[in-house]
């Protein structure tokens, strides 16, 4: 599996997403803000947590209308998949790529805690290696966080299958709990939790490996 | 030529900073207020000829996030 990481101006997460898709077998390639094309054979695009831009305007607001945006929309319409953490999930639905967007948290605070996730379906190849049900311990490090859509929206998630995780005990108001959502085709992955940050046993935790595996498992076999 | 763009979040939409300003003012002694909700203007300094249908385009499509905010635009 090739994995390009996106590096915007105040992304703090690149290099520990580029570990953990290299700890789970994948080469991965950094792609800068300003370039305008994914490198050849890429299959999956990984937008990292941080301050993009300083979170001006809005989060991700900025970040979404950089050049390497326009190819990063145009690999998720082909069906290619896209993993945005924290300010990278702030990113993709300032993109449109995923419905939605994430206000300031309903403390008014800044929350750096690791927190339980509960997966709510295992049928992506993000989630493929948990069980729907399971419990996972996963850090959050975050100031907007709190998952706003119409009821409309949050009902049609629901129904489709496209929440991924919730907090078992939401930390930022989100609304329906919710963490992380998928596409309707089920290959572009926002969350703010990170994953990356639990994916070395040194790092306290190890909950985040098995998404990082899945990944690679699912998008290096063979096409059937 | 200047245009003056106000940004508010829509109705239903939470807003905890402006629920946090509430608070302060009345925790400061003033009495009766009701609500608050905060918002961003952002001034803009436009070549001649610029038009409010350009000035909307930027808010549609970078100064505002209409799933959760509505935009007014001043000109002049």
């Amino acid at each position: 599996m090739h994995a390009a990481v996106v590096v915007f101006p105040g992304s703090n997460c690149d290099r520990d997403l580029a570990v953990a898709f290299e700890a789970a077998g994948a080469k991965v390639s950094k792609v800068w803000h300003k370039d305008t094309e994914i490198p050849q054979g890429v299959d999956i695009i990984g937008i990292p947590g941080g301050f993009s831009f300083g979170d001006y305007l809005r989060c991700g607001a900025i970040a979404a209308k950089s050049p390497i945006c326009g190819s990063v929309a145009a690999h998720a319409q082909r069906g290619g998949y896209v993993l945005g953490i924290c300010n990278g999930f702030q990113v993709l639905t300032e993109t449109g790529l995923l419905p939605g967007v994430l206000l300031r948290n309903a403390g008014l605070k800044y929350i750096c805690k690791t927190v339980g996730l509960k997966v709510e379906t295992s049928a992506s190849a993000y989630t493929e290696g948990y069980n729907a049900g399971d419990t996972v311990n996963i850090p959050i490090a975050h100031h907007d966080g709190n998952y706003f859509a119409d009821d409309e929206t949050i009902a049609r998630l629901q129904g489709e299958d496209r929440v991924a995780f919730t907090y078992t005990e939401t930390p930022n108001g989100a609304k329906a709990d919710i963490a992380g959502i998928l596409s309707d085709n089920r290959r572009v992955l926002g969350l703010m939790p990170h994953p990356e940050r639990a994916a070395d046993a040194d790092h306290g935790g190890t909950d985040g490996q098995a998404l990082f595996r899945a990944l690679t498992g699912a998008l290096s076999a063979p096409v059937t | 030529m200047k245009a003056r763009v106000h940004v508010m979040l829509k109705n239903g939409v939470l807003d905890p900073q402006g629920e946090a300003v509430r608070h302060a003012l009345g925790a400061m002694g003033f009495e009766g207020v009701n609500g608050v909700r905060q918002g961003k203007v952002i001034e803009l300094d436009l070549a001649e000829g610029a038009t409010e249908a350009d000035v909307t385009a930027m808010c549609e499509k970078l100064l505002a996030n209409t799933v959760i905010e509505s935009y007014t635009v001043e000109m002049g």
